[in-house]
């Protein structure tokens, strides 16, 4: 039967890891707003894409216009096709 | 009306004259600015994800180029901004636009419009922006004026720098919940092996380990998550108030004094189930009551309505001051939409003042220089410069907050009903543990102590204590959902014991944004009121627009000559013929009459005086039903500040005079309802301007009603959707049913507690019968609170 106090310790420690978990959530603000993140998730392709062209613009004065024009070519392909976001946000 | 045009920013009609661009129709210039400026930036998604969400702002809102100069004072910076070092700073806005996934998206693609913003995030829920932004490259200042050109503009007031943090207090619940939870589970673990058949042959090495490792646990929980309640229980105690805290905290200390007796006697594993179990179930029920609407606020003071600087000019030139740096003597700029700070002396020829925050009248008033102006009202129309009269904290409407707390309302809130139900509750069961342990001592001494405690453990009210944050807290949802939210739950009780209700009337009763026009004299040609339709086009004055909208037709005729004179009317000439518009006096030459009785615009044409428009408030649909059905049950009284002009339609709205009282002032209202109190009355106050603040902070309930939730509303209890106003006696009925169901919850939980009783009483309580009978209290009686509330609300709140 010693092999339970093993167990116990063991089951113990990752209640507790748990825990701690959920109290560093708790501090770092994840439970003050549960909503934005769910509308957020929906903008994620048109950010990450966007990434690109503002590097090329921090680079644009070394590297000169072509890279900037190809640059907005993407964005303008982008705005041209956006992905419609559907979702309707609740009025609380 | 399909085929009318909509902005495509803002969603509204565009009207029959829309401001195209790129072949795109707008309603305004500034819908179309907005437009332009995230064309230019690659930003036009922010149409896609939700079409025609933009905000639309009147052009005559729109705050002046100098509005937020004051934000590159070191002072307001630092005090704006939350955090601030080597050139990156920190700072979060409340925007009460934010209403829909392409706010959040534009919001958060700031940066897209200046590389000076680093990152910007989106609260939804509390409608609030939070910005990490480069000062080298962008100021505060600017950072504000960029948010103001999309048209979201943030709301920055005294109020809102000095707002504390309330996020703190909910995380500290969460972690406590947490812990007893973690406390509870792993317990239950070990307690659960005692409950089976065969724990007889349980290792004792086994048996202490389980119960030490229970004690462990139970440590955090007695000392960091139900410390609230100890705090609670010895401060009224020391009031000599008992309160439900105190059997609460009389059970939970007993339990663990018990357990502990009997693990270290070996005897058994002792109750700490229940014990982390309670604490987690009233944890659950205290956050569950504790939901606030985090956008909204119910306490605002004077502080709100009040600009953080002004401008005041000197010899040497304007300088921005601190508003609190104000002095009486001190010349100041009031510019287009900025609040008059202090009661002060109009030194400008004319000025527009809107006093609705004040009166919850939409039209402006015409001043005249040497004119008394209130602190309050805001400017329409250019700057004005204004002599302050009087300290900010002595003027007239700011005087209302800084009157004495008012005794009833202070009094009333400790006599709540569980607070109530506690006292005898407490007594008589500390009776019953008294009785039992004296009946023991006489037939069998040994369990006289432990039926003692027993009683003190079972009696523990945590089903008593969860009836009313459950049932509280779900009506409480369920009136939000309906457009009507409560500061907190206790206001549910004082609407229940409301037996008196007072109306403002300008803004509340009435409509403050539509109103009835008509006119008054000779019948006109549909030429004639073309000509008045053309020359009304040409002013921005709301009265002139009211009088433009009212008037059929699309064509305008040309004018020439045309002239606005401040105060006064406006003049031009169409086809040669000369029409005025303006007040009696401006149109007639003659002041006298029973002018301001009712807002009239006179009309001059073809050389004669063709009569006037007459401005009627509208009342808001089912407010006869609604004082019809609340003078049932409820006294009705009416309160306002205008004079009697609508008197007969009130009466016949009210039935009878003699509860209407009209010129009254602020204090008049205050003073009102400080009168009621004293005649034993409980009172309900249902207004929405500055000037009801007084008596809406003095009533026990006190109703704001708003267009907009989120805009600026006077401190009070609860803000009704103003749209949702016919449906108030169904809230105040409502509250009749939730006070019922309270009461049938405290019968489930006494229910339960008889049958604990009767095995506490017996010295038959093991550690079993707590585990089940305690957990199942609680959880039923949640059950039934969430379950009866939401299925009355079904039934009694319907649209």
């Amino acid at each position: 039967m010693s092999v339970v106090f093993i167990l116990v310790f063991a089951a113990i420690l990752m209640a507790g890891g748990f825990l701690v978990a959920f109290v560093w959530a708790v501090r770092s603000g994840q439970y003050e707003d549960t909503y934005t993140p769910s509308v957020r998730i929906l903008f994620d392709d048109m950010v990450k894409k966007k990434e690109p062209e503002d590097r090329s613009q921090k680079t644009e004065k070394g590297n000169g216009e072509t890279e900037k024009i190809e640059s907005r070519g993407l964005q303008s392909q982008l705005a041209e096709n956006p992905q419609p976001v559907t979702r309707k946000i609740k009025q609380n | 009306m399909s085929d009318e045009l909509k902005c495509i920013h803002c969603g509204n009609s565009c009207g029959k004259t829309p401001v195209l661009f790129e072949g795109n129709p707008f309603c305004c210039s500034g819908c179309s600015t907005v437009y332009q400026i995230l064309n230019t930036n690659q930003l036009k998604q922010y149409y896609q994800i939700e079409p025609m969400q933009g905000v639309r702002i009147d052009e005559e809102k729109r705050p002046a180029n100098e509005t937020y100069a004051f934000l590159d004072l070191e002072k307001f910076r630092s005090k704006v901004l939350t955090f601030s070092e080597g050139g990156i700073s920190k700072v979060s806005f409340f925007i009460p636009e934010i209403h829909c996934a392409s706010c959040i998206w534009l919001l958060e693609n700031l940066h897209s419009l200046n590389k000076g913003v680093i990152q910007s995030f989106v609260n939804f829920p509390k409608k609030e922006v939070n910005i990490t932004f480069n000062e080298t490259e962008i100021t505060l200042r600017q950072l504000v004026e960029l948010l103001v050109s999309i048209h979201y503009i943030p709301e920055i007031s005294q109020h809102s720098i000095e707002k504390p943090q309330s996020s703190h207090l909910d995380k500290k619940l969460f972690i406590k919940i947490g812990v007893a939870a973690f406390s509870f589970m792993n317990a239950m673990i070990y307690h659960f092996p005692q409950y089976l058949p065969g724990r007889e042959f349980l290792e004792a090495d086994m048996k202490k380990l389980f119960g030490w490792l229970s004690v462990a646990l139970a440590i955090p929980v007695l000392t960091y998550s139900a410390s609230d309640y100890f705090l609670t229980a010895y401060k009224s105690l020391k009031k000599k108030i008992i309160s439900i805290d105190l059997p609460i905290a009389l059970g939970l200390i007993t339990l663990f004094t018990q357990s502990l007796v009997e693990i270290l006697s070996g005897k058994g594993i002792g109750y700490i189930d229940s014990l982390t179990g309670l604490v987690f179930f009233m944890l659950i029920g205290r956050w569950y009551q504790g939901k606030t609407y985090q956008a909204l606020s119910f306490e605002r003071d004077y502080k709100t309505y009040f600009p953080l600087a002004v401008t005041k000019i000197t010899d040497s030139g304007n300088t921005t001051i601190p508003l609190e740096d104000l002095k009486p003597g001190d010349r100041i700029l009031v510019r287009n939409q900025e609040i008059i700070p202090a009661d002060s002396i109009l030194k400008s020829s004319h000025a527009s003042i809107d006093y609705s925050f004040v009166t919850g009248e939409s039209m402006p008033v015409a001043k005249t220089e040497g004119d008394f102006v209130f602190a309050g009202g805001r400017q329409v129309g250019s700057a004005i410069e204004l002599t302050i009269e009087k300290d900010i904290q002595q003027s007239y409407l700011t005087q209302l907050w800084n009157q004495a707390e008012n005794p009833f309302t202070a009094n009333n809130r400790l006599n709540t009903i569980v607070n109530r139900v506690s006292q005898y509750f407490t007594v008589i069961v500390v009776l019953i543990a008294l009785s039992a342990a004296l009946f023991w001592l006489a037939n069998k001494p040994e369990i006289a102590l432990f039926a003692f405690t027993s009683v003190l453990i079972i009696a523990c009210p945590c089903a008593l204590a969860l009836t009313v944050p459950f049932t509280f807290g779900s009506t409480m949802r369920h009136f939000g959902r309906k457009g009507f939210y409560l500061k907190n739950t206790a206001v549910i009780e004082h609407l229940y014991k409301v037996d008196t209700v007072v109306f403002d009337k300008t803004g509340t009763i009435t409509n403050a944004e539509s109103s009835k026009i008509r006119f008054v004299g000779k019948t006109l040609s549909p030429e004639q009121l073309k000509m008045i339709k053309s020359l009304a086009f040409h002013s921005s004055h709301p009265l002139s627009k009211t009088i433009y909208n009212s008037i059929d037709g699309d064509e305008l005729m040309l004018v020439t000559n045309f002239q606005e004179i401040p105060a006064l009317g406006i003049t031009g000439k169409i086809n040669d013929i000369r029409v005025n518009l303006g007040s009696r006096f401006f149109v007639t030459g003659n002041s006298s009459g029973n002018e301001n009785l009712k807002t009239e615009v006179w009309v001059y044409l073809d050389d004669e005086v063709a009569g006037h428009f007459q401005l009627e408030n509208e009342y808001r649909s089912g407010l006869k039903e609604l004082i019809a059905d609340l003078g049932k049950t409820h006294e009705l009284h009416l309160l306002t500040g205008d004079n009697e002009a609508e008197k007969v339609n009130l009466v016949s709205h009210f039935g009878t005079e003699k509860n209407l009282h009209f010129n009254q002032t602020p204090t008049d209202k205050l003073n009102y309802i400080r009168n009621l109190q004293k005649q034993g009355k409980k009172v309900l106050m249902i207004g929405d301007g500055l000037n009801d603040a007084g008596a809406l902070n003095e009533s026990n309930v006190g109703i704001v009603i708003a267009d907009n939730v989120f805009n600026f509303s006077p401190a009070c209890d609860a803000i009704l959707q103003s749209k949702q106003f016919a449906k108030l006696n169904h809230y105040i009925r409502f509250t009749q049913r939730s006070i019922k169901i309270v009461n049938a919850g405290f019968l489930i939980s006494f229910f339960y507690n008889v049958i604990g009783l009767s095995f506490a009483v017996q010295g038959n309580l093991t550690p079993i019968v707590a585990a089940i009978l305690m957990p199942i209290s609680s959880v039923s009686v949640v059950v039934f609170a969430s379950f009866s509330v939401s299925l009355s609300a079904k039934l009694a709140i319907k649209g």
